[in-house]
């Protein structure tokens, strides 16, 4: 820790930055290295706030670097390219989503999944190949080489665009993979927060039927009336899920919560597919019969490659897929973090950085 | 529950367990006649799988006493009905887990009746005519002829007997992942028993570099030397574990015992598959982060559908595929099971149907 974040690279910058296991965000001087001939530099304008950055701000998985700036939704505006970039210029409308690096060679950077990298480099609190710790989208400036950046098309507000860029291809990822997006099939989405509302908008955009399973009966109206989807089901309520077994051709499973499989199981069809995408800390108890009975799988998946992400956002674009966000001040965030423990957002909170980011706060 | 239906006019012999001592003693009993469906086939050979030992013990709690195990089936067909296609009299054959399902369902109408809601198995299940089933531990069997399958010529009957659930068991999950047309995967086996020894032997026939990985350290010269096994891992190695990370495509999970399965889902590829056919009695447990971390799957598969099945056994007459089998006389079935209990056998016992003395 010989360099101070202040003084390591050329360029200064300002942001928010936890400090400790507090979790308490405040003004942070640092910078950032100059525009490298494939980098991008772009002004932040929007950066959503995705519950990974609570986690780490708290330093809930063991892996926080503090100072550590968030925000992997990061939107903006690019105000300088290097000399060998060759498809972003500056006054872009652009975007960086959870990771910055990978190593380019592995079989995964060679199949446009950087996100498999097993030297992926992520967007913040994450040791870049110079060795100095990444700092997130929580700020005024950002520099990143042009692979990782995305193209948003004018379609998309940069507000709403931002948070697809974790949330939304959290779910579109899987959705294609594991061949959800097929008119005519039936998908279950269970949780509905910021993930799962993804889910059911690109759902519905696919032309795929989708049911919600919650745990809260009080989000049935908004389910249906608000994100259009096609019915909902009470996980508790045990009349209702059996109503729906065997009915679901594929599963996104976005809860992060310690919760019981088996049930979710027995809504999939034989054959089958049930893919989590919210990452419980604790192994989930898993019933092994339950999925060689039908031929069942389980899977998972982790955002997605650079290449599906623009195909993500090109997508949303142009089928008006966008996520429901409250837009907040800077200065507002420590309580969108206290109101985040509390799902109390729908969906997602985005900062408006460029309006009320000022270095003097 | 179980009827008596008046067309059960056939005596048979055979080998049956009264209660959960899971003894056998020799039993007879009733078949159907052979209806215009039917066939009727004198068995030869009879393996012995372990859901024999569960179902004659009663292990899982669904035994209807007295219980004629038995799906590992094959024989010569002695009588066809007048509706059956594709066998005549003097065919070998065999016969699996099903003896019935609904053949109306999604599933049956796509030869995957082996997940039709409706399936009855060759033994303690319920047939259509409300009769419990009988499986192969006896002398003659008749069973419609839409759940037989042929028994290439160039394949022994005593060691092809296994491949009816062993083998289909393993086939099917490699067909379902494109393992069986293309070559040149690297592909891992957990459990070194009925099952994962054919899926070794199918891995090799195919073109693919296979991994075995087991807690014996012992069965590694087996693996390589007998059963051609490219590398061996001893899953309580963490140096091997290490090593091995991130090397493998599809990975066949054959392990009915607890066992922990992060160190082997971080074995596999980004998009890699772990496949699981061993049926543990309790839930396992489930860490999410490897899935997530590398777009991995979990899958689980039972048997295969009747047309897979006749597939497999093409396949294995094809390249001469068998069971590695310890042919045993029908009065020593006990012993069998006991040594079965204690992984005694490589890799499975057949009773010999065809030389035993008709049961008094």
């Amino acid at each position: 820790m010989a360099s101070k974040p202040e003084t390591e690279h050329p360029k200064q910058a300002f942001g928010w930055a936890a400090r400790d296991t507090s979790g308490v965000l405040s003004p942070f001087k640092f910078s950032r290295r100059e525009t490298g001939e494939k980098d991008v530099a772009f002004k932040v304008l929007f950066c959503g706030i995705c519950h990974s950055d609570l986690h780490m701000a708290k330093n809930e998985w063991g892996s926080t670097t503090y100072p550590v700036v968030p925000g992997h939704e990061v939107a903006g505006e690019v105000t300088e390219v290097g000399s060998k970039v060759k498809n972003i210029k500056v006054g872009d409308r652009v975007g960086v989503g959870c990771m910055v690096g990978s190593c380019h060679s592995c079989q995964s950077c060679g199949e446009d999944l950087e996100n498999y990298c097993s030297k992926m480099i992520q967007t913040y609190s994450s040791k870049n190949v110079d060795g100095t710790i990444t700092y997130g989208g929580y700020s005024d400036t950002m520099v990143v080489d042009e692979h990782f950046i995305v193209r948003i098309p004018d379609a998309l507000s940069l507000d709403a665009a931002a948070p697809l860029l974790c949330a939304g291809i959290t779910v579109y990822s899987p959705m294609k993979h594991f061949g959800f997006d097929k008119p005519g099939l039936h998908i279950g989405v269970v949780g509905l927060g910021g993930l799962g509302h993804m889910a059911v908008k690109f759902a519905k955009a696919f032309g795929v039927k989708v049911t919600v399973v919650s745990t809260s009966p009080n989000k049935k109206k908004e389910a249906i009336e608000r994100l259009g989807a096609d019915s909902f089901v009470v996980s508790r309520e045990q009349d209702q899920m059996k109503a729906v077994m065997g009915t679901f051709d594929g599963i996104i499973d976005t809860v992060s919560a310690l919760h019981p499989l088996m049930p979710l199981l027995g809504l999939l069809k034989n054959n089958g597919k049930l893919v989590m995408v919210g990452a419980p800390e604790k192994p989930l108890e898993f019933p092994v019969f339950s999925l060689i009975v039908g031929r069942k799988t389980i899977g998972g998946s982790m955002i997605g490659g650079m290449k599906e992400t623009q195909e993500m956002i090109d997508f949303a674009a142009k089928h008006g897929v966008k996520p429901d966000i409250e837009v907040v001040p800077v200065d507002y965030v420590n309580t969108a973090m206290e109101r985040l423990v509390k799902a109390d957002v729908k969906y997602r909170f985005v900062i408006d950085i460029g309006n009320t980011m000022k270095a003097s706060s | 529950m179980a009827k008596t239906t008046p067309n059960h006019t056939q005596t048979v012999s055979g080998w049956a367990a009264h209660d959960s001592s899971g003894k056998i003693t020799p039993y007879t009993f009733k078949r159907r006649e052979n209806g215009g469906t039917d066939v009727t086939i004198k068995i030869l050979y009879c393996g012995i799988c372990h859901t024999d030992v569960h179902h004659a013990k009663d292990d899982w709690g669904i035994t209807m006493y007295p219980v004629v195990p038995g799906h590992e089936i094959t024989g010569v067909i002695t009588k066809v009905g007048s509706d059956v296609e594709g066998f005549k009299d003097g065919d070998k054959v065999g016969v699996g887990c099903l003896a019935a399902s609904c053949l109306d369902c999604e599933y049956c109408k796509t030869d995957q009746e082996n997940y039709c809601e409706k399936l009855q198995f060759v033994y303690n299940g319920i047939f259509w005519d409300g009769s419990i089933t009988y499986g192969g531990y006896s002398q003659m069997l008749v069973v419609d002829y839409r759940y037989v399958v042929h028994i290439p010529e160039s394949l022994p009957m005593d060691a092809a007997a296994p491949l009816l659930c062993a083998g289909i068991t393993v086939f099917s999950p490699l067909k379902d992942h494109g393992l069986v047309s293309t070559a040149g995967k690297r592909i891992g086996v957990v459990g070194l028993g009925g099952l994962g020894h054919m899926a070794v032997k199918f891995g090799k026939a195919f073109g693919h570099h296979v991994t075995v990985i087991s807690t014996s350290p012992s069965k590694q010269a087996e693996a390589k030397e007998r059963l051609g096994a490219d590398d061996f891992i001893i899953s309580t190695n963490p140096d091997q574990l290490q090593a091995a990370k991130r090397s493998l495509d599809f990975i066949l999970d054959t392990v009915s015992a607890d066992h922990a399965l992060l160190p082997i889902l971080e074995l596999l590829k980004v998009n890699g598959t772990l496949f699981i056919v061993g049926a543990p009695d309790k839930p396992l447990q489930l860490p999410a982060f490897p899935l997530i971390f590398g777009k991995r799957s979990i899958k689980g598969g039972i048997i295969g559908g009747i047309k897979e099945t006749q597939e497999m056994l093409d396949v294995c007459g094809k390249h001469n595929i068998t069971c590695d089998i310890e042919l045993i006389k029908a009065d020593t079935i006990n012993e069998a099971f006991q040594r079965l209990l204690k992984n005694d056998v490589r890799y499975r016992f057949v009773i010999d149907i065809a030389n035993a003395s008709p049961a008094t």
